[in-house]
């Protein structure tokens, strides 16, 4: 499997705090890659770092070969790296549908001047936005709610959503964002199903997730962060035994 | 496919082209200042339409929004006028007018991008200052805008020998100016109807509303925020603008007096009284808020002078009055406006 990701020594600081210490990691095509770690180790500005929405203070990403520009959300996006939120962003008051729809603008074309004049092209191109949103719903199983508000779905249903408007961008890397926090036992079984079709389909997944048994069922390796830095990097029957591991979650 | 081909709709499409037709010869009857009356109440809609683009669907709030009308009045204005000895074609000027505003609208756009909100409302509201003032200025030392005496003997529209201003005989019909300038207004205003429509439901409207909702979001599924957002003040301005090259045509006459701050809180009022982001409302704002001044004018006057013998509230200021009063009673009671969409409605009264 060819390397996807590789994160060089990224750091970010906010202040005197070091969110992140020279983190280094690499993703392989095609697994399903685990990141954990305490509550405030760091996942999250890993994510954004990543992600273009925060700008590390040290190294840098390299995606598929080329490096990743920092503080360029649209272009990670463009480039084929797609995330959800640990606290749920969607549109709210877009219906589900809509918010899909949206997650196709970074893949289609059609401007002010062919919406105007509503050319074949637009019309067409409109068309299958609309198809693909329509079968995404379908492949996260919350088709039933296309028409309604994203604000008036379910917890579970938001969750899915924004999964299924992240896959709308045709992403390459999916990122999570604790997907299963406040979700009960089946609701976390069915998102691992899900998680588990997605990487089926071809899409290389990151999973940040304080759900340990959920992560060490699901990933082919597992990263653990603690007060920013990497502690270890393996394959999840290994990572569970170590002793930094367990001190960083138990104390020590 | 064809859906507005079917009997009902092409029965509702006829009742309203005839009412359309006939409109301004009904008025004309109480005199051609109604007929006028009707014409800015459609310049309004065609301002508020354009405005509705910045603020309804792509959400920032702009209260200098008559910044743009003002450089497309004053460009219709310095370009075919006496003032510089300059009498362009409308099929120039318009264009060019819709162009200096989309600048306009880049240049306040680019450094206000990382504003929301009351900043962005506060800086907006600086900038259309600022070009009315320039406009009051720019009399000295070089003569560009004739300060505040403003530009007079402006032309009209006109289309070869066609002109929109005073009488023309067709079919034995008297037609006058206000009635000509009314049929070009309504049908600048059907096309920026559509062009609003097509642009809600479409990939650009889409992301307009996207950064509307959740800022961060929308740039986490690619979308380029600060290009789809200039965007949205490029072609609310452009809107400006040619409503500004009408304006300036119809009157024959531009001064800085007519772009105070008064008239973009009023166009703002007119989005957000009728229904931000929704079409129809936003055509009811525009309609309402111009013709209640001028029955206040008309019939708040005359009723004191029958009642009193005299004017005891000056209708100018009933009209603020009214104004604040209707603002504040939509607000408590109404506060997703007159005529929301379906959807901002359910937003705000949070039922499923």
């Amino acid at each position: 499997m060819g390397v996807l990701l590789e994160a060089r020594s990224v750091a970010k600081h906010f202040g005197g705090v070091k969110a992140l210490r020279d983190v280094s990691l690499t993703i392989r095509e095609g697994e399903i890659y685990g990141l954990i770690g305490p509550n405030g180790a760091g996942k999250t500005t890993f994510f954004n770092c990543l992600t273009g929405l925060y700008v590390p203070d040290g190294g840098g990403f390299e995606f598929s070969g080329t490096p990743l520009l920092a503080n360029a959300p649209h272009q990670a996006a463009e480039r084929g790296i797609a995330r959800t939120f640990q606290n749920i962003r969607l549109f709210a008051n877009m219906t589900a549908l809509e918010n899909v729809m949206v997650g196709r603008h970074v893949r289609t074309r059609a401007g002010v001047l062919g919406a105007m004049l509503q050319t074949r092209q637009t019309r067409d191109e409109e068309a299958a936005i609309r198809q693909r949103a329509e079968a995404l719903l379908h492949y996260v199983r919350i088709e039933d709610r296309a028409d309604d508000l994203a604000n008036n779905l379910s917890y579970g249903d938001q969750r899915r959503l924004e999964i299924a408007r992240a896959l709308a961008t045709e992403p390459r890397l999916l990122c999570l964002d604790e997907p299963a926090a406040g979700m009960n036992a089946t609701e976390t079984e069915e998102l691992r199903d899900l998680i588990e079709g997605i990487r089926k389909d071809g899409t290389t997944i990151l999973l940040i997730e304080h759900d340990v048994k959920l992560v060490m069922g699901l990933c082919d390796r597992v990263a653990v962060l603690d007060y920013g830095a990497l502690v270890i990097e393996d394959v999840p029957a290994v990572v569970q035994k170590d002793q930094r591991v367990i001190e960083a979650y138990l104390g020590a | 496919m064809k859906r507005w081909l079917n009997p009902r709709s092409a029965l509702g499409i006829t009742l309203i082209t005839a009412a359309l037709v006939a409109l301004p010869f009904v008025v004309a009857m109480g005199g051609q200042a109604w007929v006028r009356i009707v014409n800015f109440a459609i310049l309004y809609i065609f301002l508020a339409l354009g405005l509705n683009i910045v603020v309804g669907f792509a959400g920032l709030l702009d209260l200098g929004y008559i910044a743009f009308y003002a450089v497309g009045a004053y460009t219709w204005a310095l370009l075919a006028s006496p003032h510089f000895g300059l009498h362009l074609p409308v099929w120039a000027i318009l264009p060019i007018g819709a162009g200096l505003a989309c600048v306009a609208g880049v240049l306040l756009g680019s450094p206000t991008l990382k504003l929301r909100g009351d900043y962005l409302a506060i800086v907006t509201l600086g900038f259309g200052e600022i070009v009315r003032i320039f406009m009051n200025n720019l009399n000295a030392p070089v003569n560009i805008t004739n300060g505040p005496q403003g530009i007079t003997l402006i032309d009209p529209v006109a289309f070869g020998a066609f002109k929109f201003s005073g009488n023309t005989q067709i079919f034995g019909f008297s037609i006058s100016g206000p009635q000509k300038y009314y049929f070009l207004l309504v049908a600048l205003a059907i096309l920026v109807i559509v062009i609003n429509l097509r642009l809600q439901n479409s990939r650009i409207g889409r992301a307009w509303q996207a950064i509307r909702e959740d800022e961060i979001a929308a740039k986490a599924v690619g979308i380029n925020t600060r290009n789809v957002k200039l965007l949205a003040f490029a072609m609310g301005a452009s809107f400006g603008g040619v409503a500004g090259g009408i304006f300036a045509a119809m009157q024959g006459f531009v001064s800085p007096e007519s772009f105070s701050l008064i008239e973009s809180v009023m166009i703002l009022a007119m989005v957000v009284l009728g229904g931000m982001g929704h079409i129809p409302g936003v055509i009811l704002g525009a309609v309402l808020l111009t013709f209640l001044p001028e029955v206040l004018r008309y019939g708040v006057g005359p009723l004191q002078m029958a009642m009193f013998g005299k004017m005891l509230v000056d209708p100018e200021s009933l009209r603020m009055l009214v104004f604040g009063l209707a603002l504040v009673l939509v607000m408590r009671f109404k506060p997703a406006g007159l005529w929301p969409s379906p959807e901002r409605k359910r937003e705000l009264t949070g039922g499923a």
